[in-house]
């Protein structure tokens, strides 16, 4: 790799964008390149810089304002008669429930972050301690009976093969003191792992990219479950991933 | 107004705003940085927000955000571009007039009134940074704010700008290369 090829790749290297044979490539270079390893530094210190500055705004709340009276929606979800209706029709598991996402709500920042790390750390780990799978086989009816009797929950299996996303096997992990079961696909050269646990919010919700330490994660509920899919590949190819799982989990009607 | 939840308009409105509203910062944030100016920031991101709604029914997923910045982006280039006159003044700035006194740069970022009790030396450096950031022209500024603040991979960033990911990748280049010089500048003439 030549130093006008680095000088572009390196950004990509910064951000967490290069497959793991680009980045072994550049970073081969760098250490071999005192010009474009001070260049990566260089860089590197301005994105700590950037990121350490706060440089988000946050929206007045005039403007919210503005903007939530502009709809035709009330704010405060105008309780309807029918959904006073509905009320009265799920009485008090609707209200526990309520009272639950409150709780869920309000305790979910620090937790999310922990759980967030521990879903990093236990994905890197896969990588590195080349323990990938206790369970090693690409036939989900293996895969599935194998979580029988080591976790609480039935973590949905299905094979993506066909999909592009080849199932590798299963394992058991630990993500904040709780038991969860890991589902291992591979894309290309790509690990993603998918993380199913248990205790999630009562709505399901969709999938929501985040970023930690580069790696791309989606994370979804569905079927009382809650999913976390990390890999170093793409957002967009991730949330193909997710779409083509949950489209296997629910097959249309009629199929 | 109030009334029966089962309004289809009603629906869409309110899958929007949950969908939607949750995006305000990010959709604000880029706004400033794109405009330099608080009150055409507040109206395009207001404006961005009724279109959206308006044409929620052809948006067809998976990420809410990049969707809401093009069309951010498409309000900012439109009605506002004539108003920010930032662009020549960039232009006046790259092309040679090379003041940089503090006082001929500032009306580039304006920062909302902050009072000098609470103004700490980080928010100091945080306010230089932005000002730096809104000093670049207009392609490498949008690429770095989608970037390094939005929090965007290259693949949203080169829809919401519309062009390769390849572009993406050697605007940011070009964008952190412009940005650390005018920091080093920065720490040469205010130390």
């Amino acid at each position: 790799m030549t130093c006008t090829e680095t000088e572009i790749l390196l950004h990509a290297l910064l951000d967490g964008e290069l497959d793991a044979g680009h980045a072994r490539e550049v970073e081969a270079h760098v250490e071999n390149c005192p010009h474009c390893a001070a260049q990566m530094r260089a860089y590197r210190e301005l994105q700590q810089a950037m990121a350490a500055g706060q440089l988000r705004l946050t929206a007045p709340a005039s403007l919210r304002q503005r903007i939530e009276k502009a709809f035709p929606v009330a704010p405060q979800r105008a309780s309807s008669r029918r959904s006073v209706l509905r009320g009265f029709v799920m009485g008090t598991a609707l209200s526990t429930a309520m009272a639950a996402s409150l709780f869920v709500a309000v305790f979910r920042t620090d937790q999310d972050q922990r759980v967030l790390g521990d879903i990093v750390s236990a994905h890197v780990r896969s990588l590195q301690a080349d323990h990938l799978t206790d369970v090693q086989t690409s036939d989900q009816h293996t895969v599935k009976p194998w979580f029988n009797g080591k976790l609480d929950i039935a973590p949905p299996v299905v094979d993506l093969t066909a999909k592009g996303f080849t199932l590798l096997g299963g394992r058991l992990e630990y993500i904040d003191g709780q038991a969860v079961a890991s589902i291992v696909y591979r894309r290309r050269k790509h690990v993603i792992n998918l993380f199913v646990t248990q205790g999630a919010p009562i709505e399901n919700h969709t999938a929501k990219l985040q970023t930690m330490q580069g790696y791309n994660i989606r994370r979804w509920t569905a079927q009382g479950l809650e999913f976390f899919a990390i890999s170093d590949i793409n957002g967009e190819e991730l949330q193909e991933f997710v779409e083509k799982f949950d489209a296997a989990l629910n097959p249309p009607k009629g199929a | 107004m109030a009334g029966n939840g089962s309004d289809p308009h009603q629906d869409k409105a309110r899958r929007f705003r949950d969908a939607a509203l949750p995006c305000l910062d990010d959709v604000y944030t880029l706004a400033r940085y794109l405009l330099r100016d608080t009150a055409d920031a507040e109206d395009a991101v207001q404006e961005c927000y009724l279109r959206a709604l308006r044409h929620f029914d052809t948006f067809r997923g998976p990420a809410i955000k990049p969707w809401l910045f093009a069309i951010l982006r498409n309000v900012c280039r439109g009605e506002f571009a004539r108003k920010s006159s930032g662009l020549n003044y960039i232009d006046q700035y790259v092309g040679g007039e090379t003041d940089k006194d503090e006082d001929a740069v500032r009306p580039l970022w304006q920062e909302p009134q902050v009072s000098p009790e609470t103004e700490t030396l980080h928010q100091r450096d945080a306010q230089t940074i932005r000002r730096l950031v809104a000093e670049l022209p207009e392609q490498f500024r949008e690429a770095i704010v989608l970037r390094e603040i939005n929090d965007l991979p290259y693949r949203d960033i080169a829809d919401v700008i519309g062009v390769p990911v390849g572009t993406v990748m050697s605007r940011l280049a070009r964008a952190r290369s412009m940005l650390r010089k005018a920091w080093i500048a920065e720490e040469g003439t205010s130390t």
